[in-house]
């Protein structure tokens, strides 16, 4: 009984007023809204997606189009090796970012600097992944509007298999593209002391959110492109 | 700064109030970041697009009520749109598509939500200000820049887009399917990506205010119902434009990039026209509507929460069933996620599809209907003051009702099959979120005048407003029901054709006549808010209307930060009028050691 008083009191103590009631700044419950609000997109994206696959008769198989990976020859019959690679650099960096917020709670400025250039160069280096795939499928005839492939029966297949892929993904790198713009902000104000002065590294928390967010949606992306 | 002062980042706003600032003219009245001047920049937008949206509708109005006639006069206005004093085919459609694009989004979306969650969140649960003041900035910026693309796509050659407000493919996603499909239908759509951005920073920023920056002893159910109405709006607001946003963007690579997201095959007579393939019109209409029907609630329920305040404060008695009220708000926020599909009754819906959407369209009469009697048992046996922004709070509710009532017709497909399309469902919605909205609007700028200018309006000429208004909403969209019923259909430029429909020639008239002097009244009331800006009678006393929430324990005309000293403490619920015998106790004022709380 007395547990549940004690429960209600805080609880009484927490939501009225004076303070936030999740204990975090504004920014914060900002960024998670914003975070919510960015799931919607791309659940439209993907949804749109689903409609259009589920109403179309055959889609190609991604391991037949997915198959190919830097300085290979013509030819290679690697499905999903390559984009394998991508995701997981995208994951490593998204552990990189945890150490580096650690750090920043910890107050340890070397540490931050570090990891903030690992989750970088991971950054950079899955935007050059993309950058090469895109380059490649498009050597290969697939752009917008175009569709070289087969479908998995061997009937020809609409152009919406490449108009939702280079769309989606594109978005998707999009997004990583503003996570290392940002991330770079960061590491800047890190290595000018902005936070060391502030006296808290909450600002490397909050691109930390939107980073992990982005490598989560990834995972949907690439569920939805490469193994379905 | 410390780790715990961030926690409580607005104790840090402090030294606002101290020191004067000294702003030059930008930065007080331009790039103000000042959530009030932030509000009044938004009002007085919203304004601009209300009288130039409601132009539009007295221009087409003047053809559907006298389709033969020629007004010189229009030529010289519209020039090539109106060749020989009478509006072409395209204008009309352009006409049509810009009017319900700017009401709904420009007028109803940012005019309102705009103007009074920036200007009430801060100043009712006690903060200086938003918790970000520069994107509280940032999201006026953004809407005005998509205010000028929109107005922009007005004056291109080929005209402004003219394939209805909700741009269903193909008209919108091909080029060459109208003239407005041209040059104007990409204005259109960046226009509308700036307006999602403004509407996303501007919503972030209500709730993080709502929950992070209330003061002290301002619990989540000691907020007033504008705070609650305004909180859940901005929710839905950022859950769903986005959405919007994505159906947006395939739209923009299927006129701009040779995609096929939203079209299918194409034939004209038996042959292949197009080379797209594999797409769904359908689809954009989903992804259009998912947002659609939760914007119907954007620009309702804002309007409900200043008509509870409004209706509390001048029937002198608390609100009616609190915890009721704010249930049926969330109740309405979640079903209008749930909803959207019957807009879509005639698509060819799976019929088991259509019954669903039916069941969760009529549930939304429930918390509705308890809103409704909440008011009216608000107003029973009240000592009601009939104050112009009382009598436009009554107006809603009046308007709410009627129009409510046609939603449950329109809800149910086997009767939507019927009048879908017809001007049955432009007297429905026009009444339940276009005027009635309208008239929150008007209720909130004549109650919160005082406190946004420190003046009065003039109470004959908004007597005068109000009850123009009012008949005239009626005599506008009342017989449109009978219109619909008979099966008129909107969106057409010219009814004479039809041996059928010549009937209503008259009626026509006298829509449209009605419409004209509804107009000018609005006119009235702008004349009467410009005026009494700068002459209207100087308010004396700190709360005007013996109101208990927050804003009126301000200076008359509170400075950047709104209150001069401490942030007042709070100790009870807002509605605390008529109690033990008491006219009304403010919500600073402590709880008395005999008293009970509410």
């Amino acid at each position: 009984m007395s547990n549940v008083t004690t429960a209600s009191t805080t609880e009484a103590k927490l939501w009225g007023g004076g303070k936030s009631p999740f204990n975090v700044e504004y920014g914060k419950v900002m960024m998670w809204y914003f975070l919510m609000s960015d799931a919607f997109t791309f659940g439209a994206f993907l949804i749109a997606y689903g409609t259009v696959r589920f109403s179309t008769n055959g889609w190609p198989d991604p391991n037949a189009v997915f198959k190919s990976y830097p300085f290979a020859g013509e030819g290679t019959n690697a499905p999903l090796v390559f984009v394998s690679i991508m995701t997981f650099i995208l994951i490593i960096s998204s552990v990189t970012m945890v150490l580096a917020v650690h750090a920043g709670k910890m107050m340890d400025k070397k540490g931050v600097v570090r990891n903030m250039i690992f989750t970088i160069i991971g950054g950079i280096a899955f935007l050059s992944c993309q950058a090469w795939e895109w380059n490649h499928l498009h050597s290969e005839g697939a752009w917008w509007g175009m569709n070289p492939f087969m479908n998995g029966d061997g009937t020809a297949s609409t152009s919406n298999f490449t108009n939702f892929f280079f769309t989606i993904t594109g978005f998707h790198g999009f997004h990583v593209f503003s996570g290392v713009v940002i991330n770079i902000i960061m590491l800047i104000m890190t290595l000018l002391n902005k936070f060391e002065d502030r006296g808290h590294y909450l600002m490397i928390e909050k691109a930390g959110l939107y980073w992990h967010f982005v490598d989560l949606v990834w995972v949907f992306v690439f569920t939805c492109f490469y193994l379905l | 700064m410390s780790h715990e002062a961030v926690l409580h980042g607005h104790e840090g706003h402090d030294d606002h109030a101290h020191h004067e600032h000294h702003e030059t003219f930008l930065s007080k009245y331009v790039f103000s970041m000042d959530h009030k001047m932030i509000a009044k920049q938004f009002l007085i937008t919203g304004m601009v697009w209300a009288v130039l949206g409601g132009l539009m509708s007295v221009l087409f109005r003047l053809q559907l009520g006298y389709p033969e006639a020629s007004f010189p006069f229009l030529e010289s206005i519209l020039g090539k749109w109106a060749k020989g004093g009478q509006i072409t085919p395209e204008a009309y459609y352009a006409l049509v598509t810009t009017h319900g694009t700017v009401l709904v989004f420009f007028v109803l979306t940012a005019g309102l939500s705009g103007t009074f969650a920036n200007f009430l969140i801060p100043l009712q649960i006690g903060a200086r200000d938003m918790a970000s003041p520069f994107m509280n900035m940032l999201s006026y910026w953004f809407f005005f820049a998509a205010s000028i693309v929109m107005l922009s796509s007005m004056f291109v050659e080929t005209g402004p887009f003219s394939g209805g407000w909700t741009a269903y493919p193909p008209l919108s996603a091909l080029g060459d399917a109208s003239p407005g499909s041209k040059s104007g239908m990409d204005l259109w759509i960046i226009a509308m990506a700036l307006f999602v951005v403004s509407s996303l920073l501007g919503g972030l920023n209500y709730i993080a205010t709502i929950l992070n920056m209330r003061t002290k002893g301002m619990s989540m159910t000691r907020l007033p119902l504008t705070i609650w109405a305004l909180f859940f709006t901005a929710v839905l607001g950022v859950l769903s434009f986005p959405v919007l946003l994505s159906g947006f963007i395939l739209l923009i690579f299927d006129r701009n990039f040779g995609t096929s997201f939203y079209l299918s095959d194409i034939f004209v007579n038996g042959v292949g026209a197009l080379s797209n393939e594999g797409g769904s019109a359908i689809l954009y209409q989903h992804l259009f509507w998912f947002l659609g029907h939760p914007e119907v609630y954007i620009i309702l329920l804002p309007a409900m929460g200043m008509v509870s305040e409004i209706m509390s404060v001048n029937s002198r008695k608390p609100i009616f069933g609190y915890m009721a009220m704010l249930g049926s708000l969330f109740a309405i926020a979640v079903l209008a996620f749930l909803v959207w599909a019957h807009h879509m009754f005639v698509t060819g819906l799976n019929p088991f599809l259509g019954s669903v959407f039916v069941l969760l369209t009529l549930l939304i009469a429930v918390p509705s209907a308890i809103k409704v009697f909440n008011w009216l048992t608000t107003l029973w046996r009240g000592n009601i003051r009939f104050t112009p922004g009382m009598l436009f709070a009554i107006g809603f509710v009046s308007l709410f009702i009627s129009g409510g009532l046609t939603g449950i017709w329109l809800g149910n497909a086997a009767l939507d099959i019927h009048l879908h399309d017809t001007y049955f469902v432009i007297a429905h919605f026009h009444i339940v979120m276009g005027v009635a909205s309208m008239f929150g609007m008007f209720a909130g700028v004549y109650h919160w005048f005082p406190k946004m200018y420190g003046r009065y309006m003039n109470n004959s000429l908004a007597y005068i407003h109000f009850w123009v208004t009012m008949a005239g909403a009626y005599m506008i969209f009342w017989p449109m029901h009978y219109e619909g019923l008979a099966g008129m259909p909107r969106r057409y430029f010219d009814y004479s054709i039809w041996e059928s429909f010549k009937q209503f020639a008259d009626l026509n008239r006298f829509i449209s006549t009605v419409a004209m002097i509804v107009f000018a009244t609005q006119l009235l009331f702008l004349m009467n808010f410009f005026y009494s800006i700068f002459k209207g009678r100087k308010v004396t006393t700190q709360n005007p209307w013996q109101a208990n929430t927050l804003e009126w324990t301000t200076p008359i005309r509170p400075g950047h930060g709104n209150w001069p000293g401490e942030i007042p403490e709070v100790h009870r619920w807002p509605y605390d009028y008529g109690k033990d015998g008491v006219d009304f106790i403010p919500q600073d004022v402590p709880v008395g050691e005999n008293e009970t709380s509410h």
